[in-house]
């Protein structure tokens, strides 16, 4: 424990609304509440919350109030709360301050910028309660051109085509490893994506061998610096497969999953001893160069026989659009970009808060720069890093992506509450540890369920929001910025993200 | 490949005409029951991998592939059905990258040098190189033994694993460049130093950089700065000389040599001080 660091949070309890059950001092894997038999009281350490308002939602009597502590030094706008804070405890340290989940920083979110269209008189709008409406996308790389012949009057293909993965919305689940979540939140993922016809992403932690014939048909696997649980079976079993080169949350940087989280069932996963630190280091280090990259992504259609769709995640940094020519060019038939707002279990707060740049712009740069090298259709484009809601998917699908992944918004709809705590391995709902008695809180069969009404209820926003402007088919809306206007934003802004200002 | 609508000429080194594998076998190959013989010296790098699968899938098991000029990626693709036993693939003279990348349980005897990435991620099998290899050879390797005569190259068994029966090796007849075993979480290295002169070192610096399992076997000598700070250098004791002896009479066999002179060498260990080497290293 920290001298002098004061408390995060403020723990108000109405003693006459609290019926002593001990709820609270059960739900708290902080050890923040603490019953006194004696007195017959609860007493609460402020210094201990971390304010994931586990106790408070599960209260009977909704006895607590946990909120902020605003500011207790004097106001200052260069030296803030978190500043003095965390330099006290680095003066007591000497360590990287860690944090987990996304960046939260004020930085410029472009998506609040950019208004959508709709149909009025010159065209009319569609009502996808009655009409048609097509959501459903193909990942990978799509053919230069069209041959078709034609024999006795019947027409086939002659052009080759390449693997493409057909999914029901556009909207995947990002990359979550076990490990990093609970086998229940993985396992939740998996669930989802199967019952939706969707995908979800291993991570790197390995894709257990058990869930692999039910599971691996809604399966992205990675293959990351670490190489864990990475054999031509894992990669087989899958629909595709993601080399990650980057996160938003911290490019240029590995992972160290602390060895207190490899348990037997992890370490049996990534095929490590239980107990050892996960170490994945900073780069792969058969990835030197484009020309590296383009071998790992050769070596790994070779080990799959060229059936499935290579992905490149990277986080977008500056020259973004430079770098995912590269990887096209480089043989990849998915580019996944991940922002600076894109979530993470455990990273170090400088570099989750100060490292990359917005996905909005990343993705408008790399689909323009794409366009203009005439490869876009070489490559599916998957934008991840801040998708809030259907409108922040559906406006990046007009700034050029063909899908988004979706991570902090599926862990907010299996309960996460954003506490910035998933390093510590006491996530109190369930979500980002790996202790049983609180992994067990959550239910695969309620949690799915959650998630399938999330991307159930997206879907359904987005098939209006196209109704609305007239469009049928999501792909018709891909890359299409003039369904796209910017408000409130420079000129340089505007140029890169290639939208005109509102009323142009 | 050149499409109509792309510019700045899209080129395609992998897949672009790639001919057809029955007609490759029909020109290149000779068939004979459990054996073949593929003539690699005309075949891109997917034609070679190509006709390795078509073959093996034919019920071939001893396979020679002769004039291999650099063609990467032997014996990735073969993933078989279950019911199909491990392949033998000699290689005559020279592949290319990724040779035998998430090998699967076959065997590779290289009649020559080969280059960098041998043996990428193998999970499990065997390959024998009689001559030199080039960087990151057993990377991420989590099963099977890679034999390589001579020396190696650059970062050699960085981030190797192993998790119970899965114990991967390591075992090359000269030395190493720098990084051998950084970031290695498991499994045995072993440096025989048979090209060093009387009492010269090793030639690799930063040895077992934030290592965190498994051990290294040297013979010969190293100065304490050519190692990582997360390694620490033992003796051999009993259980160890019987693991070095084990995999220098399998060295010998594979490239002659005599064990007994080689193992009356001086012997060091290196270990990792700590499986947590970072644990420390962050403020919670």
């Amino acid at each position: 424990m920290y001298s002098y660091l004061l408390p995060e949070f403020t723990i108000e309890r109405s003693e006459d609304k609290c019926i002593r059950c001990r709820v609270c001092e059960r739900q708290c894997a902080n050890k923040v509440h603490e019953y006194d038999e004696d007195l017959n009281k609860i007493f609460s350490s402020n210094e201990l919350c971390v304010g994931c308002q586990r106790c408070v939602a599960l209260c009977p009597t909704n006895a607590l109030y946990v909120h902020p502590r605003v500011y207790d030094y004097r106001p200052n706008s260069s030296w803030t709360r978190d500043k003095v804070q965390n330099l006290k405890k680095q003066a007591e340290t000497g360590g990287v301050i860690l944090t987990g989940s996304g960046n939260d920083k004020p930085y410029r979110i472009y998506w609040d910028h950019l208004v959508l269209n709709a149909s009025q008189v010159t065209n009319p709008s569609i009502d996808p309660l009655r009409e048609p409406m097509e959501l459903k996308t193909f990942l990978g790389r799509k053919p230069d051109t069209l041959e078709i012949t034609f024999e006795e009057g019947k027409a086939s293909l002659k052009s080759q085509l390449n693997p493409n993965v057909p999914i029901k919305t556009p909207l995947v689940f990002s990359a979550m490893s076990y490990g990093a979540i609970s086998y229940q939140a993985y396992k939740s993922l998996a669930m989802a994506a199967k019952e939706f016809g969707t995908l979800f992403n291993t991570g790197e932690g390995g894709l257990p061998e058990h869930m692999r014939e039910e599971f691996g048909g809604n399966a992205i696997v990675q293959c990351a610096s670490g190489r864990f649980g990475v054999d031509s079976d894992y990669l087989n079993s899958a629909q595709i497969i993601e080399i990650k080169i980057g996160q938003g949350a911290k490019p240029g940087i590995g992972g160290h999953l602390p060895g207190e989280k490899v348990s037997a069932n992890i370490a049996e996963t990534r095929m490590i001893p239980m107990g050892t630190d996960a170490l994945s280091p900073a780069p792969q280090h058969d990835i030197y160069s484009i020309e590296d990259l383009s071998m790992l992504i050769y070596a790994l259609k070779e080990a799959t026989n060229y059936e499935k769709p290579v992905s490149v995640k990277i986080a977008a940094v500056h020259n973004v659009a430079a770098i995912a020519s590269g990887i096209v060019r480089a043989g990849a038939d998915i580019v996944a970009i991940d922002g600076i707002r894109g979530g993470t279990g455990a990273a170090p707060l400088a570099t989750r808060d100060n490292v990359g740049i917005p996905m909005e712009l990343a993705l408008a740069a790399v689909d323009k720069r794409l366009r203009e090298e005439g490869i876009r259709h070489k490559c599916s484009v998957l934008a991840a890093g801040g998708i809030r809601c259907s409108a922040d998917a559906i406006k990046a699908i007009a700034l050029g992506a063909d899908a988004v992944y979706i991570g902090t918004a599926a862990l907010v709809a299996m309960g996460c509450t954003l506490c910035h705590k998933c390093y510590t391995g006491k996530c109190n709902w369930g979500i980002c540890t790996q202790d049983p008695f609180l992994t067990k809180r959550l239910n695969p069969e309620i949690t799915s369920q959650k998630l399938v009404n999330l991307l159930k209820g997206w879907s359904h926003e987005i098939q209006e929001m196209l109704g609305g402007m007239g469009i049928n088919a999501i792909e018709s809306l891909r890359g299409n910025r003039e369904h796209l206007r910017g408000v409130g934003l420079e000129e340089w802004e505007l140029n890169v993200l290639g939208v005109k200002g509102a009323g142009e | 490949m050149n499409g109509l609508n792309v510019k700045f000429g899209y080129r395609d080194n992998f897949l672009g005409d790639i001919r057809p594998v029955d007609e490759l076998i029909a020109e290149y190959t000779v068939l004979d029951g459990g054996k073949a013989v593929i003539n690699a010296g005309a075949m891109k790098h997917k034609e070679v991998n190509d006709v390795l699968r078509e073959v093996a899938l034919r019920g071939a098991f001893e396979i020679t592939v002769n004039n291999v000029y650099g063609q990467r990626y032997i014996g990735t693709r073969l993933v078989l059905p279950r019911e199909y036993k491990p392949v033998k693939i000699v290689i005559n003279n020279f592949p290319g990258n990724d040779l035998g990348m998430f090998l699967k349980g076959h065997q590779i005897i290289v009649n020559g040098n080969a280059q960098d990435g041998v043996g990428n991620t193998m999970d499990d099998g065997e390959i024998i190189v009689h001559g030199r290899a080039g960087d990151v050879v057993a990377m991420s390797v989590r099963g099977g033994k890679v034999f390589i005569r001579d020396n190696v190259g650059y970062r050699a068994a960085i981030h190797m694993k192993q998790y119970k029966e899965k114990l991967p090796v390591l075992v090359v007849g000269g030395t190493a460049q720098d990084f051998l075993g950084e970031y290695m979480a498991g499994g045995i290295v072993m440096l025989l130093g048979l090209n060093l002169r009387e009492s010269e070192p090793h030639r690799a610096n930063y040895i077992g950089t934030g290592m965190h399992g498994g051990v290294i076997y040297l013979r010969g000598t190293v100065e304490q700065h050519q190692l990582g700070k997360e390694v620490g250098v033992r003796n051999l004791d009993d259980a160890d000389r019987e693991i070095v002896a084990t995999y220098v009479k399998k060295y010998c066999e594979h490239f002659g040599g005599n064990a007994e002179e080689i193992l009356k060498g001086n012997f060091i260990k290196l270990l990792p001080v700590s499986l947590r080497p970072y644990g420390k290293i962050y403020a919670y």
